[in-house]
């Protein structure tokens, strides 16, 4: 189970920003994902998590190659994804495969079902073309889709059919590792059981390695196995899912937490809320030092002066805080 | 006397696959400085219902077929428009749940917020200007003097939503409606806003009804609620009885789907099905072919909301008949 399928090592995924038509000027980096050290074990789920604009949907597109990288390594089962040509790539993402958030965007609205499904095993040859009527009933039975709605068209499904459908077409090629951007994040409370317990069942039963994205707090927490938490491009936590999210170490992932509303009248009402000051920073021109300090309660001098790494904290922890001992 | 009075109030849109029956005989009231959460998946009417009260309905389609909305002594549904005018963004006033589109971003904010002032209240510009900086730094700006110029795209999300408050708080109403203020903000940012909104309501001794889907937003911030169904109310408490005590099924499946009510990596519940087409004639109970315990009596014969004791009431017919619905 600890082996290592998915190493990051100092991944970097910056964005220029040009003003001009004709003669572009570079005016400035967005620095998205700036030195990401994260590894993956076979098998496990690892939480994501952020709030918008840290970064934690471009780290997972980093991942796929859909964003170029400017600098570090994305290595899957040895071969470094950041370097490969483009066929080394579309060999890679057989192990690789992504589920969007929006299932009413990321599904074409002229394919069937069938077409949408069948593409994948086409284009990689995976299938005869007489065996891909059946293998796309199986994978719509895996999901739980019955296979006489295979030549419906997306508009035809709600929400979370939809959202079926995207993560059939994740699985089609039996990959090892899915990336989930949000997949239950534009769904009802209803239909989102539906999809965690149908990710969680086919985590187990194909042995896959998920990487699963989200801003709800209690959503990863009920999935993951490990959560990693971003602000502003760098991972400023990373740990078991239940210590990181009951005993939050980093001040952010502190109040982060603490911001989540509770369903239980008795103790939301008491307990003690860390109410954050401003928004995120914005990620073009990041503060010095630590990027969280501004917002910070504990933030000191030595805050400013350069960006902490993420050290070992116990066993199974990794935080990025210089002032981690002071901390009550 | 309650503050606001709705009774049977039933809104259908006549489109041209049929009749959907948004919200259909719905009743509830709100007193003075009450605070009422109206929660439901999406589809379920808890935006029509208030949108009707606001007399934001587009007609056609749309139609208040019945009812009626006593505010203090006057009828929105059936009032003159002259009378509505005078109520409606003065006495009752609304934010909604995007803050990017429900601005103009034509209009700088100064503009915006005077807007209500100008129009309810005998009042010059300058005098104006003068209770929207208040205002402004009321809810939290920073720098208000100068933003108060700047047009809606110069703000983040939350800044807009606070924009937003401003704007709908500076005629000081007795009922502010808020649907969804916090959905598209981030969880730090939503601990903000319910925080300010809490303050506000404190301050300004105001109702307020606040729709939403997040049960941990309804518990921190609310004295009673109400789940919608498909157009009708299925249970209505105080809030800690509604989470201790949920006697609706639905409330209960409701409940039991939230991973965070919910021990981790154990199945979620799922509630089977979709929610229903409200373009068709539902016979008996909205929720009896997706509820565990629903027997032929659910469907033959239409449910009432009727009281269980003084604060709570639900509709389902077999609490009603003093059954005990045990799991099975």
């Amino acid at each position: 189970m600890s082996d290592s399928i998915l190493q990051l090592t100092d991944v970097k995924t910056h964005f220029p920003i040009t003003r001009g038509f004709l003669v572009k000027r570079h005016i400035g980096t967005v620095k998205a994902v700036d030195g990401v050290n994260l590894t993956v074990r076979r098998g496990e789920v690892l939480g994501l998590v952020g709030e918008s604009g840290c970064g934690k949907s471009t780290l997972a597109r980093t991942i796929l190659q859909l964003v170029p990288t400017t600098g570090g390594t994305v290595v899957l089962n040895g071969r470094n994804l950041a370097t490969s040509s483009d066929r080394e790539l579309l060999a890679a993402r057989r192990d690789l495969q992504m589920v969007f958030q929006d299932p009413y965007a990321s599904l074409n609205p002229r394919m069937t079902v069938f077409a949408t499904l069948a593409e994948p095993l086409l284009v990689h040859r995976v299938c005869a073309p007489e065996d891909v009527a059946a293998r796309v009933a199986e994978l719509m039975r895996l999901v739980g889709l019955a296979p006489r709605f295979m030549q419906k068209y997306p508009h035809e499904f709600s929400g979370g059919q939809r959202q079926r459908i995207a993560i059939a077409r994740a699985l089609a090629l039996e990959p090892k590792v899915i990336v989930a951007d949000e997949p239950v994040s534009a769904l009802d409370v209803s239909i989102q059981a539906q999809i965690l317990n149908l990710l969680a069942q086919l985590t187990k039963k194909m042995n896959l390695t998920l990487i699963f994205i989200a801003h709800d707090l209690s959503v990863v927490k009920h999935i993951s196995d490990r959560v990693a938490v971003m602000y502003l491009g760098k991972i400023v936590e990373l740990g078991l899912a239940a210590d990181v999210i009951e005993r939050p170490r980093h001040p952010y992932t502190r109040a982060l937490v603490s911001a989540i509303p509770t369903p239980n009248p008795d103790t939301e009402r008491t307990r003690q809320r860390i109410v954050l000051a401003g928004d995120p920073p914005s990620p073009i021109n990041p503060p010095a030092g630590c990027a969280f300090h501004p917002r910070c309660a504990y933030a000191q001098a030595q805050c400013k002066l350069a960006a902490p790494a993420l050290v070992a904290d116990g066993p199974t922890r990794e935080v990025a805080c210089v002032r981690l001992a002071d901390l009550p | 006397m309650p503050l606001l009075n709705v009774q049977d109030l039933r809104t259908h849109f006549h489109t041209r696959n049929g009749v959907y029956r948004a919200v259909d005989g719905v009743s509830f009231s709100v007193e003075r400085g009450e605070t009422l959460g109206i929660v439901g998946e999406s589809g379920s009417g808890k935006s029509v219902t208030c949108y009707s009260i606001m007399g934001l309905i587009p007609q056609p389609p749309g139609r208040i077929v019945s009812g009626t909305a006593f505010f203090d002594g006057i009828d929105l549904l059936h009032c003159s428009p002259r009378q509505a005018r005078s109520i409606r963004g003065k006495r009752v006033s609304m934010i909604f749940q995007d803050p990017m589109t429900s601005l103009n971003p034509f209009l700088r904010v100064s503009e915006q917020i005077i807007e209500p002032l100008l129009i309810h209240e005998n009042i010059s510009r300058r005098d104006a200007l003068a209770r929207a900086l208040t205002m402004l730094e009321a809810v939290g700006i920073n720098d208000a003097a100068k933003r108060i110029h700047y047009y809606p795209h110069e703000f983040s999300g939350g800044m807009r939503q606070r924009v937003m408050i401003a704007m709908a708080l500076i005629t000081k109403p007795e009922l502010l409606i808020a649907d969804e203020p916090t959905t598209a903000l981030d969880v730090t940012v939503q601990a903000q806003i319910l925080e300010l909104i809490g303050k506000m309501q404190r301050e300004l001794g105001m109702a307020v009804i606040f729709i939403t889907h997040d049960l941990g937003v309804v518990s921190g911030l609310c004295d009673r609620v109400q789940v919608m169904y498909a157009g009708r109310i299925v249970e209505t408490a105080d809030t800690r009885t509604l989470f201790k005590d949920p006697r609706h099924p639905y409330t209960r499946a409701l409940q039991r789907s939230i991973p965070a009510l919910q021990s981790k990596g154990a199945e979620l519940y799922t509630i089977p099905g979709l929610p229903p087409d409200v373009s068709k004639n539902i016979p008996g109970c909205a929720f009896a072919p997706r509820c565990e315990f629903a027997t032929d009596r659910c469907t033959a014969a239409n449910p009432e909301l009727l009281e269980l004791d003084a604060t709570h009431a639900q509709a389902c017919l077999r609490v009603q008949a003093g059954e005990t619905l045990a799991r099975t």
